[in-house]
């Protein structure tokens, strides 16, 4: 017992010397120097929300990269769900979301009722939303494509899941889906199964291709998926200005829709230039999908992502610039 | 053997009950099968996916006023907003010393070398030099990982999370320990706060405290402070009469009693909560981290959007270590804590000055000089980590997944899909009716009022149907809990070595966020009800084969010995005398097994369940579905709480029948 105990006592000594004998030695090492106050220009904090979709780290790492180098901004990025970002508009913690879908019940609780958000026009991307089917199908199938022909086909589309019908599976709690409606008033032989999430959709289009089993589901585009497999649409009846009033009679395809960008209103009425340039920010599919494909194959940081594509299209960042 | 003597001095004392009720219950199930073949499809109750109720659409105008009112109602003024300040305010200054550059500096003020140095001085001091070197391990290990930063935000905000909820638990647990009404009162309320998703209040808590640390942490500690109440109450509860009654006698007051008396014996147990309640708080690191909350989590979500694997794995490896040592520090701290110190207290005493100034010798280091502040680049375990886990998932992916599909199919069709026929697809009146028939027979009269309301607020959800797909799906992943409980449970019960090797997996399979192994599961078994079963058995076995090992191993070695000294083969030990003497275990490992089975609806909802998780997911996703999910998720709530008060009951009549023998 002793004799440990003694142990013990050396070993701390033992212990103790080393780090002093390490704490001189260290002493040459370079030490942390305080940072000075960051000099923001007239641009201030800037806060953009992240939503959780890579198209959209895409646009939001080029704004920041470009508020950051060119305007002096200090940016703050915020990862959060759509309807909680609307929310920061009205408590001021959020300035800017840069890639919105649609959204019109978000658009009138907090643009027209609440007033706490503006529209900061369309970011040039168009996003498509519709039903897909994994490239062998389309191939092997010429005419699934048209959704006259999807009958034909339902039995091919039965899982475990869809009760004996063929299946549709549906994805992103996010997005709107008018898929029940369409499946009944198209008189489809099919049932709509949820895959609840982004990645098990991806995943389940993955395995189909890779395995060449059939799937029929909802997705869209742009998304940095399709660069990995060119998943084809299905052709539903053409969408038509109002075909989807009634949520109950729906008969059409989704809409085209114009993505767009929302601010909040108190960050547009100080009109500085991490507005303007949100406000003047434009770009196109192939744009968005490039850096999206940076950041999800190529492993890249958005940052790397953002900084490559801005070095690379000069010509296009000016144009957002503020003109003063 | 033992089982024929209960078997016979019960049917002695009950003789009616115990002939009539199996009957009584066959009885009903034949019945419902009948009615069901004659009424199926009719009242189902089907709820189309995006139509709401009344209710779903009175709780989203709810919701709309709470927002509108942030700015004017004086209960934001001057307490909410007051709570979010202090909540902020505290994680900001702990980020600050572990996490993030603050206070002008470019760096935290403590920097790795400091942070190990500390954990693993304060592991040594409350407990022993083991778990010491494995804390210093497990922290190196973040650093290796390239995940330091991130590790310390998830640390930073759990320690917060924990401090606050030990702060409010602790004392509230030792009311519920001292005062029977207060106890009734609270354990619904604790039931609530543990079993609704966490999806459906995280928007609202942004709402109400905002965006950023605080409502990061709130949502954690409604999740964790629970087992601090529960257990401190319980620890109260079970200190032994005797030494209070001595106390008393020396005349001591109510106060006197309560610290020298009855906190004291019942230590060993309160550190026992706040090890739960850590473990509890870390399980909220990737749900969290969708409104924000800095750390790991992140990181996990990140990779998904790119269904990124590896990546996920890497930090999810760093979430289950640090859930590891926190659980052995902790552990250990509450073992020290009854058994003490054998060691001399003069070299005790010698030993803690000596090694803390070590401890702060490094802290000054890292605060000072670069290289004990950040952790150096050069190791990049992390990449090998998570190119490893891709290798393997997706060689899994490969070859196993023809079996797995088989595998799915075949409970699917055996067993998933009739017995879902059988619950959606009879009459709801019909349904409640066998509910609660069945919660009489098995349970008690009591068991079956509580079932009726059950059915009640189910049907008054609107989501009749929905509940019962999910119903299905946890009875299916519950029997699959159990039998895995009992066939390893048994197994590290009779083997320490099974136990050694199994034990850390068990802990891995319920700390590991279930992010990250969604797109494995989802590559083996398709989009399906199966996968969200599989998840959560995969997060439910392991309490499960605790429970059942620990009941196992507590059986006295000399029973087990006669019964192999009287001709026992190992089969017959286990089920003659090893099964039954463990029984309480059994019912103990069901009920925790299904509870932590209705915790993984959501997470199911993310892969295919359907259902009530869908609904709950979409709620959060989607502001005008928000009411439905408030709705799916009290349904949850709901489902757990007639099918645990029905266990209950039923636990406790089984447990009646041994105890006639013994009067």
């Amino acid at each position: 017992m002793r004799s440990i105990v003694n142990r013990r006592v050396r070993l701390a000594g033992i212990s103790l010397s080393t780090v002093a004998a390490l704490a001189l030695t260290a002493c040459g090492g370079a030490k942390v120097e305080s940072s000075d106050a960051a000099d923001s220009g007239d641009c201030g904090t800037f806060t953009i929300a992240i939503n959780p979709w890579v198209g959209y780290e895409a646009n939001a790492a080029v704004i920041a990269h470009v508020a950051e180098t060119e305007l002096g901004c200090t940016v703050v990025k915020k990862d959060l769900k759509e309807e909680i970002a609307w929310q920061g508009f009205g408590t001021g913690q959020v300035d800017a979301i840069v890639e919105n879908w649609g959204h019109d019940d978000l658009k009138k609780k907090y643009i027209e009722d609440q007033k706490t958000a503006v529209d900061a026009g369309s970011t040039g991307v168009e996003g498509v939303i519709g039903w897909y089917v994994p490239p062998w199908m389309a191939e092997e199938y010429p005419d699934i494509t048209d959704w006259n022909n999807l009958n034909k086909y339902a039995s091919l589309f039965e899982t475990t899941e869809s009760g004996g019908k063929g299946q549709l599976l549906d994805g992103d709690p996010s997005f709107v889906t008018n898929d029940e409606a369409l499946v009944k008033n198209l008189e489809l032989d099919y049932k709509v199964v949820y895959a609840g999430s982004e990645p098990a959709l991806i995943q389940a289009f993955r395995q189909a291709e890779k395995e060449k089993k059939p799937v029929l589901g909802y997705f869209y585009d742009p998304q940095w998926f399709l660069s990995e497999v060119e998943l084809v649409k299905v052709n539903l009846p053409e969408y038509q200005e109002g075909c989807d009033a009634d949520p109950e009679k729906v008969a059409c395809d989704y809409p085209v829709y114009d993505l767009d960008k929302i601010v909040s209103k108190s960050f547009a009425d100080a009109n500085g230039p991490a507005y303007q340039l949100v406000n003047n920010f434009t770009w196109t599919n192939e744009d968005q999908n490039l850096v999206a494909r940076y950041i999800a194959q190529d492993n890249m940081s958005p940052e790397e992502a953002a900084k490559k594509w801005v070095e690379a299209n000069k010509d296009k960042v000016e144009a957002w610039l503020p003109q003063s | 053997m033992a089982t024929t003597t209960m078997t016979n001095s019960s049917a002695r004392t009950t003789p009616r009950r115990r002939i009539n009720k199996p009957l009584a219950v066959a009885g009903v199930l034949v019945f419902w099968l009948v009615a069901w073949t004659l009424l199926r499809g009719q009242d189902m109750l089907v709820l189309p996916r995006a139509t709401l109720t009344d209710l779903h659409h009175w709780l989203n105008d709810v919701n709309d006023s709470v927002g509108a009112s942030r700015n004017s109602s004086p209960i934001f003024l001057y307490f909410f907003n007051e709570i979010r300040a202090v909540m902020d305010a505290l994680v900001t200054f702990v980020q600050g010393l572990i996490a993030q550059p603050a206070y002008g500096r470019p760096v935290p003020v403590l920097g790795w070398l400091g942070v190990i140095a500390l954990v693993s001085y304060a592991s040594w001091a409350f407990a022993n030099w083991r778990v010491a070197l494995l804390a210093a391990g497990g922290f190196t290990l973040f650093g290796l990982q390239g995940l330091w930063q991130e590790s310390m935000d998830t640390l930073a905000l759990t320690l917060v999370a924990v401090l606050v909820s030990l702060l409010f638990g602790i004392p509230l647990g030792i009311l519920a320990g001292l005062s029977d009404r207060f106890h009734r009162l609270i354990t619904p309320v604790l039931d609530l706060m543990q079993t609704m998703p966490t999806f459906v209040y995280l928007a609202p808590l942004t709402l109400v405290f905002l965006i950023g640390p605080a409502s990061a942490t709130i949502a954690t500690l409604i999740y964790a402070m629970p087992p601090a109440i529960r257990i401190t109450a319980h620890g109260i509860r079970s200190v032994p009469a005797p030494p209070v009654e001595a106390t008393d006698s020396f005349g001591a007051t109510r106060r006197q009693r309560l610290t020298k008396a009855l906190l004291p014996l019942s230590k060993r147990t309160i550190v026992l909560g706040v090890n739960q309640t850590i473990m509890a708080a870390l399980a909220m690191v990737t749900v969290a981290a969708l409104i924000d909350a800095p750390g790991l989590g992140k990181t996990v979500i990140k990779a998904l959007q790119t269904t990124d694997v590896g990546t996920a794995f890497n930090a999810g490896v760093a979430i289950v270590v640090m859930a590891i040592v926190l659980d052995r520090v902790t552990t250990a701290a509450s073992v020290r804590a009854e058994q003490g110190d054998s060691t001399n207290p003069r070299t005790r005493r010698m030993l803690l000055a000596g090694f803390g100034l070590l401890a702060a010798v490094c802290s000054y280091l890292s605060y000072t000089y670069l290289w004990a502040a950040e952790f150096p680049a050069g190791v990049r375990l992390g990449e090998h980590l998570s190119q490893g886990a891709t290798a393997v998932t997706t060689w899994a992916q490969n070859n196993l997944s023809d079996l797995t599909g088989a595998v799915k199919d075949g409970v699917t069709i055996g067993l998933l899909n009739p017995l879902e026929a059988l619950l959606t697809e009879s009459p709801w009146w019909l349904m409640g009716a066998v509910i609660v028939a069945l919660a009489a027979l098995i349970g008690n009269l009591r068991a079956a009022a509580v079932a009726a309301v059950c059915v009640g607020l189910l049907v008054g959800s609107g989501l009749w149907h929905a509940s019962m797909v999910t119903l299905a799906m946890t009875l299916v992943a519950t029997m699959l809990v159990v039998t895995l409980g009992v066939v390893v449970g048994v197994w590290m019960g009779r083997s320490n070595r099974a136990d050694r090797v199994i034990r850390p997996v068990l802990d891995a399979g319920q700390t590991m966020p279930a992010f990250v192994y969604l797109i494995p599961f989802v590559a083996l078994f398709s989009v399906s009800r199966f996968t969200a079963i599989f998840a959560g058995v995969v997060y439910a076995a392991p309490v499960a084969i605790k429970i059942v090992a620990d009941g196992v191993r507590a059986i006295p070695q000399s029973t087990v010995e006669a019964a192999t000294a009287a001709g026992s083969n190992n089969w017959q030990t286990i089920t003659k005398v090893q099964l039954p003497m463990a029984r309480q275990s059994l019912t103990l490992a069901t009920n925790q097994g299904l509870i932590y089975v209705l915790s993984m609806v959501v997470i199911g909802g993310l892969v295919g369940a359907g259902a009530l998780g869908y609904d709950v997911v979409a709620g959060f996703s989607q502001g005008q579905l928000y009411g439905k999910g408030l709705a799916a998720g009290v349904a949850i709530v709901v489902l757990g709480i007639m099918l645990d008060r029905i266990a209950r009951a039923a636990a406790q009549r089984s447990d009646r029948a041994p105890a006639a023998t013994h009067t």
